[in-house]
C-alpha cells in the first residue's frame, strides 16, 4: 500500500465523490417514491415510470431530443474531424488564426450568447425556428467539441504511417481513408458521444433556437421544473441519466479490456 | 488556401499520365475541401451570428417581427443602406449605463462567479491531490468517477439540488432529525445555492486540470523539501501549490467563465431576487421582447470575458509547451 | 559456389568509368524556410549497391532519403532513377519503397495484411498476392505470425514485418531508414548480417541511412559521410577509415591522433611536417600536400607502438609520459602526453599474458610509427 495515500487524502476523496454523487442518487432513489411529495418518501413505486411514457408532451419532447441528437452529433463528427484536420494538417493558409480562433471560441463561449447569436442570424436569414434551427445551433457548438477530442488525437498520431501507404502505393484520399481513418476511429467515436451527449443535455442554446413544435426533453424538463419538483421529472431525470451512464461506462469498459488486452499481447510478445 | 494550389501547381510538371493528373485534381479539391467546408460553417453559423448581434445592438427597439429596427437589405440598394446605418447609435448601451439594474447585474455576476471559483478551488485541490496521491492501479477509476457527472446532464443535476436546498428539503430533513438545527435553514433562493449549485456543476472542470498537473508532479520533492527543513504546510505552500500553479489558473478560468454568463443556476437555484447577467439577458430577450438591449447586454458581456478567456489560452499554451 | 566475400571484393562499378549510376543526385539543395538541409548534393549509387548515408543527426540525410522516396521535392537539382527524372512523380507512384525508423506498421492490420498492403494497391490478383505474402513471411520466418496485429509482436519481429512489407513490391531501390536503430545490441549485429544476405538475395539496391559507424561499415559497399547538407567523402569502409579525406573524416570515423603541423618539405611521395612545437614527422605516402602547407597528419591508435625505450631505427619517435591507461582486456589504450603538452592515444594489443616491458602511470614512454602508417590531410 502506498503510505503516502494518507487518511487526509482518502477522506478528501471519499467526501468529494460524495457530493459529487450524493444529489444524482437521491434523485434516483426519489423517482421510486410512492408519495407525490418529492422530499418524503411515501414507499417504493415505479408508477411515475408509467405515468411518464403516458405523457405525451414529455415522450413527444424525448423523441425531438433524440433525433437532434443523432443528427447534429454525426454531422458534427464529420465537420469536426475536418476541422481538427485543417488544424494539425494545413499549418499555413490564409485565416488560419481566425479559424482556430473560431473553433476554440465556441468551448469557452457562455451559451446564451452562443444562443442568442444564432436566434439573430435565423430571424435575419429568415429561417423559420424549429427542428432544423435547433440541429443546426446544436451542429455549431458541438462540432468544435469534436474538433478538440480529435484534434488531440492526431497530434499525437504518426505520420510516417500514411507515408508508408503512400510509399507502397496508396493515393493520399486512399491513404486518408485506409490508414488514417482507421487509426483515429476511437477519437472520432469519442466525439460523436460527446457530441451527442452534449446535444440531448442542452437547455439554453436550444431554447434559443427553437421554435414551435420543436421542444427538447431539457426544455420541457426545465419547463415543468419552473412549476415545481414533481417525481415524475425525476423520472425522467433517471432515464436521461441511465442512458448516458450505461454508454458511457460502457464504452469505458470496452475499452479498459482492449487496453488490458493489449498490454498482456505486448509482455507476451515480448517474452516469446 | 494559397499554399494548397502552390502544392498543386507544383505537382503539374509534364511526364505524367492524365489519369494520375486527374488524382491530383482531385487530390488538391479534397485538401482545399477539408479546409472550406468546416470553415464556411463557422464564419457562417458562429461569425456572423455575432456580427448581427453587434448590429442589432447598436439598433433601435421596435414592436414588429423582427422586434427591431432597421432590418438591414438591400431592398433600398445601396443608398438604402447607408441610411439604415445612420439609424444605428449606441443608444443601448447608453441606457445600459443609465439603468443601475444592468451595472449591478455585471458586478453581482462577477462577485458570484469569483466566489464560486474560490469554492470550486478549495473543494477541489484536495481531491485532485488525493487522486493525484491515490495507487496508480485506482486512478484511472477515480478519473472516470469525476468526468462521469460531466456526461449528465446539466439540467438534472442542479435540478436534483432544489430537492436538497428546499426548506422542507431532504438537507434540512437531516439536520433537523439529527437534532444539528431547531428551524429549517433558507437556502434555495439565497447566494449560498448558487455557489452551491455552481460548485456542484462546475467541479470537474477544477478537478481535472489540477490533476493532470499535481499528478505529472514529483512528490520527492516535497520529501526533499522536508529534509531540507520544511515544514509540511510550508513545502506546500512553496513546492507544491507553486508546482500546481498552471493547473490552478486553467481550472479557475474554467469555472469562472462559463459561471459569469450561467444562466439555469441562478434562475432555477437563485430566485427571483438573484441578479446575474445571463438570467438578465434571457429575461431581456424572452420576457421583454428587447432584442437590441439582450443584444448589447451580450457585447458588454463578452468585452467582460475577454481578458479572464485571454488568460486561459496562455495558461494552456505555456502548459503545451511545457509538456512538449 | 563463390562466398559472399568473394562476390563482394568483385563489386566495384564505381571504378568502371562505363558504369551508369543508378541513382544520381545532381547538385540537390534542399531549404526549409532559411535552413539548408541539403547544400548542392551530387552523388551515385550503383546498382546492387548497398549504399550508406552516416552522418550525425541534422546533417541532412534523412533529408535525402525522403527526397528519394517522394515526401519532399529538392529546392533546386534532380535526382535521377534509372536515367528517369523524379521530379513530380508522387511518392505513391515511384519505384523504391522505403522501410521507415518506426516501422510504420498499421496498427489496425495483420502481419499478412501488412504485407499485402502495397501490392493491393498495384491491383495484383488475389492469389498472386497470397503467394507474395506467403513468400515474404518464409523470407522473414514469421510464417506463424501471419494473423497478429503488431502489437503483438517483439521488436524483431516488427523490425522484419516492415522489411518483408517493403521489398513486397519488389521495388527497384528499397530506402532504410536507421533500420537497426530501435533493436537491441545483440539483436542488431545478428540483424545486420541478416539484411545483407536479403540485399544479396534479391539483388536489390539499397541506400540506407544511419548514425552508426560501426552499422554501416559492417554493412555498406560504400559509404557517403555528410556534414551539414554536404558530402565529406563516398568511399568503400576500408578507405574512409584507412584514407579519410578530411579532418573531418577522420575525426568522424573511430579514434584518430591528429598532429597539425606544416609541410617543411617535400620529395616524390615523401614528406618532412614540422609541427607547432618543432617535432618532425616523416611521412611517405604525402599525397598532394605542398611544401609550405599547413597540414594534418592522422594516424590510428592501432597503428602506433609504444615503448619504455627509444625503438632502433623507427623513423618517427617521441618521447612523452604515460598520463593515463585504460586496460581493456584484449587490448590496453595508452594516454602518452608529449613534451608540447599533446595527448596521444595509442593501443596496444594484449597478445601475450604478460610483457616484459609493464609500462605504467607516469613512466618515461616512447610513441612510434611507421612513415605509412598515417594519412596526412589538407582539408
Amino acid at each position: 500500500m502506498n503510505a503516502s495515500w494518507s487518511r487526509f487524502n482518502i477522506t478528501s476523496i471519499v467526501l468529494g465523490f460524495a457530493f459529487l454523487y450524493l444529489p444524482i442518487v437521491l434523485l434516483i432513489i426519489f423517482s421510486f417514491n410512492e408519495s407525490k411529495l418529492v422530499t418524503v418518501w411515501g414507499g417504493f413505486s415505479t408508477k411515475w415510470y408509467g405515468s411518464l411514457f403516458n405523457n405525451r408532451g414529455l415522450m413527444d419532447a424525448a423523441w425531438v431530443t433524440i433525433r437532434v441528437g443523432l443528427i447534429s452529433a454525426t454531422v458534427a463528427t464529420v465537420l469536426g474531424t475536418l476541422a481538427a484536420l485543417t488544424l494539425t494538417r494545413y499549418t499555413r493558409f490564409r485565416g488560419r488564426v481566425l479559424f482556430s480562433g473560431m473553433v476554440f471560441a465556441p468551448l469557452v463561449m457562455p451559451e446564451v450568447i452562443t444562443g442568442l447569436s444564432l436566434l439573430l442570424l435565423f430571424v435575419a436569414i429568415g429561417l423559420d425556428r424549429g427542428f432544423l434551427t435547433v440541429i443546426l445551433a446544436h451542429i455549431t457548438f458541438s462540432m468544435c467539441f469534436v474538433a478538440v477530442v480529435v484534434q488531440s488525437r492526431l497530434m499525437t498520431f504518426d505520420r510516417s504511417l500514411e507515408e508508408a501507404a503512400m510509399d507502397l502505393g496508396a493515393p493520399p484520399v486512399k491513404t486518408f481513408f485506409q490508414i488514417t481513418l482507421p487509426v483515429i476511429m476511437p477519437a472520432i467515436v469519442s466525439g460523436w458521444m460527446l457530441a451527442f451527449t452534449l446535444s440531448i443535455d442542452d437547455l439554453v442554446i436550444s431554447s434559443f433556437a427553437s421554435g414551435p413544435g420543436a421542444t427538447t426533453l431539457p426544455m420541457k424538463i426545465y419547463s415543468q421544473v419552473r412549476l415545481g419538483v414533481t417525481p415524475e421529472i425525476n423520472a425522467a431525470c433517471t432515464l436521461m441519466i441511465a442512458v448516458v451512464a450505461v454508454g458511457v461506462i460502457a464504452a469505458s469498459v470496452v475499452n479498459k479490456r482492449r487496453e488490458v488486452q493489449r498490454q498482456r499481447d505486448e509482455q507476451a510478445a515480448q517474452r516469446g | 488556401m494559397t499554399n494548397v494550389a502552390v502544392q498543386a501547381g507544383a505537382l503539374d510538371v509534364g511526364s505524367q499520365a492524365n489519369r494520375s493528373a486527374l488524382g491530383r485534381a482531385v487530390s488538391a479539391v479534397t485538401s482545399r475541401l477539408v479546409i472550406i467546408v468546416p470553415y464556411l460553417w463557422l464564419l457562417v453559423f458562429f461569425l456572423i451570428p455575432f456580427i448581427i448581434v453587434f448590429k442589432i445592438s447598436l439598433s433601435q427597439t421596435a414592436i414588429a417581427m423582427p422586434p427591431y429596427t432597421p432590418v438591414m437589405g438591400l431592398g433600398d440598394g445601396i443608398s438604402g443602406l447607408f441610411n439604415q446605418l445612420r439609424e444605428l447609435g449606441i443608444d443601448n448601451y447608453i441606457w445600459l449605463t443609465e439603468d443601475p439594474l444592468y451595472f449591478n447585474a455585471y458586478v453581482s455576476s462577477v462577485v458570484i462567479a469569483g466566489i464560486s471559483t474560490f469554492l470550486a478551488l478549495l473543494v477541489g485541490f484536495p481531491i485532485a491531490y488525493g487522486m493525484a496521491r491515490a495507487p496508480a492501479t485506482i486512478r484511472p477509476t477515480l478519473l472516470m468517477l469525476v468526468i462521469l457527472p460531466f456526461w449528465t446532464s446539466f439540467l438534472i443535476r442542479v435540478y436534483a439540488w432544489i430537492g436538497i436546498l428546499k426548506p422542507e428539503g431532504l438537507l434540512n430533513q437531516f439536520l433537523l432529525a439529527t437534532g444539528v438545527i431547531d428551524e429549517p435553514l433558507v437556502i434555495l433562493n439565497t447566494h449560498a445555492a448558487i455557489f452551491i449549485g455552481i460548485v456542484y456543476s462546475y467541479l470537474p472542470f477544477m478537478i481535472l486540470p489540477l490533476y493532470s498537473t499535481l499528478e505529472k508532479m514529483d512528490f520527492s520533492l516535497i520529501e526533499a523539501a522536508q529534509d531540507l527543513g520544511c515544514t509540511p504546510i510550508g513545502a506546500f505552500w512553496k513546492i507544491t501549490f507553486p508546482l500546481a500553479l498552471p493547473g490552478v489558473v486553467a481550472g479557475c478560468m474554467l469555472v469562472f467563465i462559463p459561471a459569469v454568463g450561467e444562466f439555469v443556476i441562478p434562475d432555477l437555484l437563485g430566485g427571483s431576487q438573484t441578479l446575474m447577467i445571463g438570467k438578465t439577458l434571457w429575461n431581456e430577450f424572452f420576457a421583454n421582447r428587447d432584442w437590441p438591449v439582450s443584444s448589447a447586454v451580450a457585447v458588454i458581456l463578452l468585452l467582460l470575458l475577454v481578458v479572464p478567456i485571454m488568460i486561459f489560452q496562455s495558461a494552456q499554451a505555456r502548459a503545451q509547451e511545457q509538456g512538449r | 559456389m563463390k562466398s559472399l566475400g568473394s562476390i563482394r571484393r568483385e563489386f566495384a562499378p564505381w571504378n568502371d568509368p562505363n558504369a551508369k549510376p543508378y541513382i544520381a543526385f545532381e547538385n540537390v539543395t534542399k531549404r526549409f524556410g532559411d535552413f539548408t538541409a541539403v547544400n548542392n548534393l551530387s552523388l551515385s549509387v550503383y546498382e546492387r549497391e548497398f549504399f550508406a548515408l552516416l552522418g550525425a543527426s541534422g546533417c541532412g540525410k534523412s533529408t535525402l532519403l525522403r527526397m528519394l522516396a517522394g515526401f519532399e521535392e529538392p529546392t533546386a537539382g534532380r535526382i535521377l532513377l534509372d536515367g528517369q527524372d523524379l521530379r513530380g512523380i508522387p511518392p505513391y507512384r515511384r519505384p523504391v519503397n522505403m522501410m521507415f525508423q518506426s516501422y510504420a506498421l498499421f496498427p489496425h492490420m495483420t502481419v499478412e495484411q501488412n504485407i499485402a498492403f502495397g501490392l493491393k494497391q498495384d491491383g495484383m490478383a488475389k492469389p498472386a498476392i497470397e503467394q507474395r505474402v506467403k513468400e515474404m513471411l518464409d523470407l522473414v520466418k514469421l510464417t506463424q505470425f501471419s494473423k497478429r496485429k503488431p502489437h503483438q509482436l517483439s521488436g524483431g519481429q516488427r523490425q522484419r514485418v516492415a522489411l518483408a512489407r517493403s521489398v513486397a513490391k519488389r521495388p527497384k531501390v528499397l530506402l532504410l531508414d536507421e533500420p537497426l536503430g530501435a533493436l537491441d545490441k545483440k539483436l542488431r549485429e545478428e540483424t545486420q548480417f541478416e539484411l545483407m544476405d536479403l540485399q544479396q538475395e534479391l539483388g536489390l539496391t539499397f541506400v540506407v541511412v544511419t548514425h552508426d559507424q560501426e552499422e554501416a561499415m559492417t554493412m555498406a559497399d560504400r559509404i557517403a559521410i555528410l556534414d551539414k547538407g554536404e558530402v565529406m567523402q563516398v568511399a568503400t569502409p576500408a578507405e574512409i577509415y584507412e584514407a579519410p579525406a578530411s579532418r573531418f573524416v577522420a575525426g568522424f570515423v573511430g579514434n584518430v591522433n591528429m598532429f597539425e603541423g606544416t609541410v617543411a618539405a617535400r620529395e616524390a611521395n615523401t614528406a618532412r611536417i614540422t609541427g607547432a612545437s618543432g617535432a618532425e614527422i616523416v611521412v611517405e605516402n604525402a599525397g598532394d600536400a605542398a611544401a609550405g602547407n599547413s597540414v594534418a597528419f592522422a594516424i590510428r591508435p592501432e597503428k602506433i607502438k609504444v615503448s619504455s625505450r627509444r625503438p632502433e631505427g623507427a623513423a618517427n619517435a617521441m618521447e612523452g609520459e604515460v598520463y593515463d591507461l585504460a586496460y581493456l582486456g584484449d587490448m590496453t589504450v595508452y594516454h602518452v602526453k608529449l613534451g608540447d603538452g599533446q595527448v596521444v592515444k595509442a593501443s596496444a594489443l594484449n597478445s601475450a599474458r604478460q610483457t616484459d616491458d609493464p609500462l605504467t602511470w607516469n613512466d618515461r614512454a616512447w610513441i612510434s610509427f611507421r612513415p605509412d602508417a598515417g594519412v596526412v590531410l589538407t582539408r
